[in-house]
This record gives structure tokens, sequence and C-alpha cells, in this order.
């Protein structure tokens, strides 16, 4: 069995700005330590000398000329913002009160 | 409900889209007879739930639009898609001015789209009525549509069972005559698995033959939109229309659009080179499912086909691969939920409003259950110390499948298996135990980790539930996926009804009742 602990994901819902009560951290570990057990064959398949497939298929970046296309106004950007003021996004504080 | 409406929501899209174009129906009175079946069967209950929003207005005045032009005749009327006037429903996963979008998440109840994806631009100028969004799993993760936040898709031919999934509202919908045609999307078989489950067709194009442009991405190197219908030749005219090169995405392939309804038409499998992935059958299949699919192995065969066993070694590892990769990407591209700029915000209970907190708060009420299951999975898959041995390796894992299809396609030119290793199951019966859910994808996901097309087609019943068959066939020849889909279609309905006419005829709900009683 995968050693995942509660405090492990704890530092992973940190990471991944998702707020948990104790109970979640605690189903979330025992649920993740079984789903990883069962993924974690893939490196029993794969030597070194395999090449890593990133994308089904073989891309060449795209180029565009470097012109202003269709923008929105900041009316229809602001439609859906959960607060706005002035034409502008109105965030909660980035840096602590403190 | 009239006889009239009955007769009409039963044809195949093909099959309206002729008499449209004869004059024989009107498109506001086949749009209306859609409209008026999914008030009689998706509401309350016991109702199929197949639509998140049902667009009323809109649809109607697309489809008068279009009978508008064909009556008045002349050059603007026979420039006029093939399709025009057939409605279709679209996954609500897939971005719609005017229509909200919510992915099946509280995350983006409310939300508008200022801009529509490129498939559903292509619907507007085809002018098919846009019937409204359907359910799905919330961002597409799941396999039964019993993770969408706004509750559980009922399956048409039984409703205590799940649907399939994701898009298990697009095919529902379909299946139950709520709709002709339906959008999905295919990351590891949302489309196909659906589609096995309640009889219907399912698609997913090569990986980049239609754009993704307007589709909430989950996992962007695996994602494609693809159709949804009753038949392989419906399946195959939508497939065209939404197909072709998009410079809004960077991953959209150029050159030509197959042929596919042509190719449909003229099906015929003599000849054909039909692989068995002999990994796809065996342990883990229903007997059911496996005796549908050896009686279609036997039709094909009696139809000329040459079956040949095909070796896929590394599909072994196929699905840890995918659970890998899939929430390695997905947890990436969730990140932008973060309360600030669109879709819902949610202040922490206590303590001080700083914006970490805040997110951290938007993101626990926003998101459910199995979407923080990825979003973790992905995290820990991708942080320091691990990277190497599980999405390194995923990802190397990801070229022996490849080269695995490449062996294969050179002893056969299509690829068959069950769809789903069993029948549609009852709702709630996997709610607790996540990697039996994800077992469901077990033969679909090869494809997408891939790029591969493939397709579903009905292929029977066992124990009175669908069975779906799997045709994959090699990067830009989807054509063959519908030739051998559609001859396989073709043999099964040969003597028998098609699948999708013999599903129960469900009962008006309650609310249906009460509603056409007040009138």
């Amino acid at each position: 069995m995968s050693e995942i602990s509660r405090a492990d994901v704890e530092h992973l819902a940190k990471l991944a700005h998702i707020s948990m009560t104790e109970q979640e951290l605690e189903k979330m570990a025992h649920e993740l330590a079984v789903i990883v057990d069962s993924v974690a064959t893939v490196s029993e398949a794969v030597s070194g000398e395999i090449p890593a497939t990133s994308h089904p298929l073989p891309l060449t970046n795209v180029f565009r000329e470097d012109e202003v296309g269709h923008v929105f106004t900041a009316e229809q950007s602001l439609l859906n913002a959960p607060d706005a003021e002035a034409g502008r996004f109105k965030v909660p504080a980035i840096l602590d009160e403190e | 409900m009239t006889t009239h409406t009955h007769e009409l929501i039963r044809l195949t899209a093909a099959e309206m889209a002729a008499k449209l174009r004869a004059g024989e129906i009107t498109s506001v009175a086949l749009t209306q007879a859609h409209l008026d079946r999914i008030a009689a069967v998706d509401g309350g209950e016991r109702g199929i739930n197949a639509f998140l929003h049902v667009s009323e207005e809109e649809a109607l005045r697309t489809a008068a639009e279009v009978d508008a032009i064909r009556a008045a005749g002349g050059a603007e009327a026979e420039a006029l898609h093939p399709l025009a006037g057939v409605p279709i429903a679209v996954k609500d996963l897939i971005v719609t001015q005017g229509q909200p979008t919510t992915a099946g998440s509280k995350m983006l109840d409310g939300w508008m789209s200022p801009y529509d994806a490129t498939v559903v631009t292509r619907l507007r100028d085809a002018k098919l009525p846009i019937l409204g969004k359907t359910n799905l799993d919330e961002f597409a993760m799941g396999s039964s549509t019993e993770h969408s936040a706004y509750g559980v898709t009922r399956n048409p031919w039984d409703i205590t069972r799940i649907p399939g999934g994701s898009g298990g509202g697009s095919a529902a919908a379909v299946a139950a005559f709520e709709a002709p045609l339906a959008l999905g999307t295919d990351t590891g078989g949302s489309i196909r698995q659906p589609g096995a489950m309640t009889g219907t067709v399912g698609g997913k194009p090569t990986y980049g033959a239609v754009s993704r442009y307007g589709a909430i991405a989950m996992a962007s190197s695996l994602d494609q939109i693809g159709p949804v219908a009753r038949t392989t030749e419906d399946a195959a005219l939508l497939h065209e229309l939404i197909a072709g090169h998009d410079p809004k995405d960077s991953t959209s392939l150029t050159g030509e659009v197959p042929a596919l309804a042509e190719t449909v038409r003229g099906a015929d499998v003599s000849g054909l080179r039909v692989g068995v992935i002999k990994q796809l059958q065996g342990e883990g299949y229903q007997e059911g499912v496996l005796a549908r699919f050896h009686e279609a192995l036997d039709a094909l065969r009696a139809a000329g086909a040459e079956i040949v066993e095909v070796d896929c070694p590394s599909f072994e590892y196929a699905l840890g691969a995918y659970y890998l990769i899939m929430p390695s990407e997905a947890s990436s591209n969730l990140a932008k939920f973060d309360g600030v700029r669109y879709g819902t915000r949610v202040l922490p209970e206590a303590g001080p409003l700083t914006i970490e907190r805040v997110m951290g708060s938007t993101r626990a009420a926003g998101f459910g259950d199995e979407v923080k299951r990825r979003i973790i999975l992905g995290t820990y898959a991708l942080s320091a110390g691990y990277y190497d041995a599980y999405y390194g390796s995923a990802q190397k894992v990801r070229t022996l499948i490849q080269q695995d299809f490449d062996a294969a396609f050179t002893k056969a030119d299509v690829l068959i298996s069950p769809t789903s290793p069993t029948v549609a199951f009852p709702l709630g019966e996997k709610d607790d135990d996540p990697l039996a859910m994800y077992l469901n994808d077990v033969a679909t996901i090869p494809a997408n980790l891939a790029g591969i097309p493939g397709l579903s087609v009905p292929g029977g019943l066992s124990e009175g539930l669908p069975v779906g068959i799997q045709f994959l066939a090699p990067i830009r020849e989807d054509a063959r996926v519908y030739r051998a889909g559609a001859a396989l279609e073709k043999l099964l309905t040969q003597d028998a009804e098609p699948l999708w006419a013999q599903a129960p005829e469900l009962a008006e709900t309650a609310e249906a009742a009460a509603h056409a009683a007040g009138k």
C-alpha cells in the first residue's frame, strides 16, 4: 500500500488551493492510496530507453501575424465577475492583513 | 403527445433532413415535437434529466428562419446545409452564447459564455436549432453522469440505471427521442461508453479533427468533441459538419474532411481485415457482453470480413497511464477556477479574507468530490520526487500503446472490441468505489492515449440492456470506423428492428401530466 498520509494530502490540498476538513483529508488519503497503488504499475512497464509521448500527434508551433483580433469590451469581460468596481475586477486582499 | 409528434421524433436525422428538404414537414413542427418530448419525459423524479437547460425560444427562432428560407426558395434555400432545421442538443461542457454553460459544476452556476465554441458556430451557421444543454459528470469527470452537481441522468432503457458518462445527458437525450443529434466530448470514452449504455452511436474523431475551441478543457492532450446519434449515417453527417481546421485551436488538423456519410451509405466489409484485440475481452467482461461481441464477429465474418487476432500487451498499463496523465492535465486546466474573474466565489466562514483563503473556500464549495480527487491525484503525480515515477512513466506507456496500435494496424484495417466491459449498472452502485468506476473505461482509453478515431455502435441486448461494439482505426482514418460500424449496423438490422427503436416506451412524468391537465 502506498504511503499517503493525511499530512501529505493536506500539503497537496494547499498546493491545489482546496480547503478541506479533517474528515475530508482522512477520506482522501485513503482513497488516494488505493488509486495510486493501482496506477503505479506503469513504472513496471517502462525502461529508460522508451521516449515519452506528451501528445498524440506530432505538432509544430503555429504562428500567425501579431495583429489585434477580436477583443472583449471591459463590460463584456466583467459580465461574469463575482465582484467588480470601476470597470475592474475586484479581488480579495493579495497580502495578509498583518 | 400526438401520433404525429410520436412519429416525427422517431425518424433518423437523415430522414428528418430529407422531409424538410421535400417540404413535407417544417422545422418549427419538428423542433416543437422535440421540445414537447423533452417536456414530457425529461423532468421530475422519474424523468430522464438529460437537459440542464432547454432553449425553447432560440431553437424555435432558428427553426422559423430555416422554414422561411425554404419557403422563399432560390439561391439561399439551395445553399442551406443538408442538416439545416434538424434540432440538436449540446453537451454542457461546450460553451454557448445566450445559453448558460455549467460543465455540470456549481463552480460555473449562472455563468454565461461571452463566446461560442467553434463547433457551436458551425451549428449556428448550418442553422441547426439548438434545443439546449445536456447533463454530464462535473467537468466531464466520470463514467456514469452521477457526478453532476445538478442530479443524475437516467438511462431511457431502465431509469434505475446509469446512462454512462461523462456524456450521459447527450446519449440519453438521443436514446429517449428528445433530440435526434447531440454533441459530446470524449477524453477517455465519454462519447462511446454512453453510446454503448444507451443503444446509440457515438463517435470519437481523430484527435484534432474537430476543433476543441470552446470545449472546457479537462485533459488537453486527450479531449475530443464528437457526434452522438442513433445511426451511423446521422453520426457521419454531424461529424462532417463539425470537422475541419480551426485556427483558434492550435492542435487542429489541417487537410480534407473525409466523406463519411458517403462511406456509410456504401459500407461493406468484404475483404476488410478486422483485428480482435486480445487484451480487450475475457476477464472483467460480462458474459452477455462477450456473447454479443462474438455474434458481431460472426456477422462480420459471414459478410466477408477477415477476422484476425492482434496482441496489444501494453494495454494492461493503459488504465494506469490514463489515470495519471488525465488528472495531471486536469489539475492544471482547472487551476483557472479561482473565483476571481468569473464563476462562483465563496468566502470563508471565518478569518481574514485573503485571496488564498477565498480561493480555498471557493474551490472547496465549487468542486464536487470526484473533481477534487482528480485535482489532488494530479497534483501528487506532478509533484517533485514522484514526477518521473508517475507522470514520466505514464508518458512512456503512452508511447508503448501507440507502438502496439502501429503493430496491430499492420495486420488489420480496423480493430474491434466491446465498448464497455458491462451493460449499464444501477445508479449508486459504484458511488463509494472510484477505482471500480474507472474500470468502465478500460476499452475506450487506449484510443485517447494514441489519438486515434473510434466509434461505438449498438451490438444487441444483454439482460434487456444495450451492448456496444467499438471500432478503432489509425489516425486520420475516421472513414474506416464508419465503414465497419455502418456495415455491422446493417448486418444486425437486416432481420430486426434497430436497437434504438426497441427501447421501452417512457411514461410521461407526473409533472408533464399535471402540466398537460392544467393547460
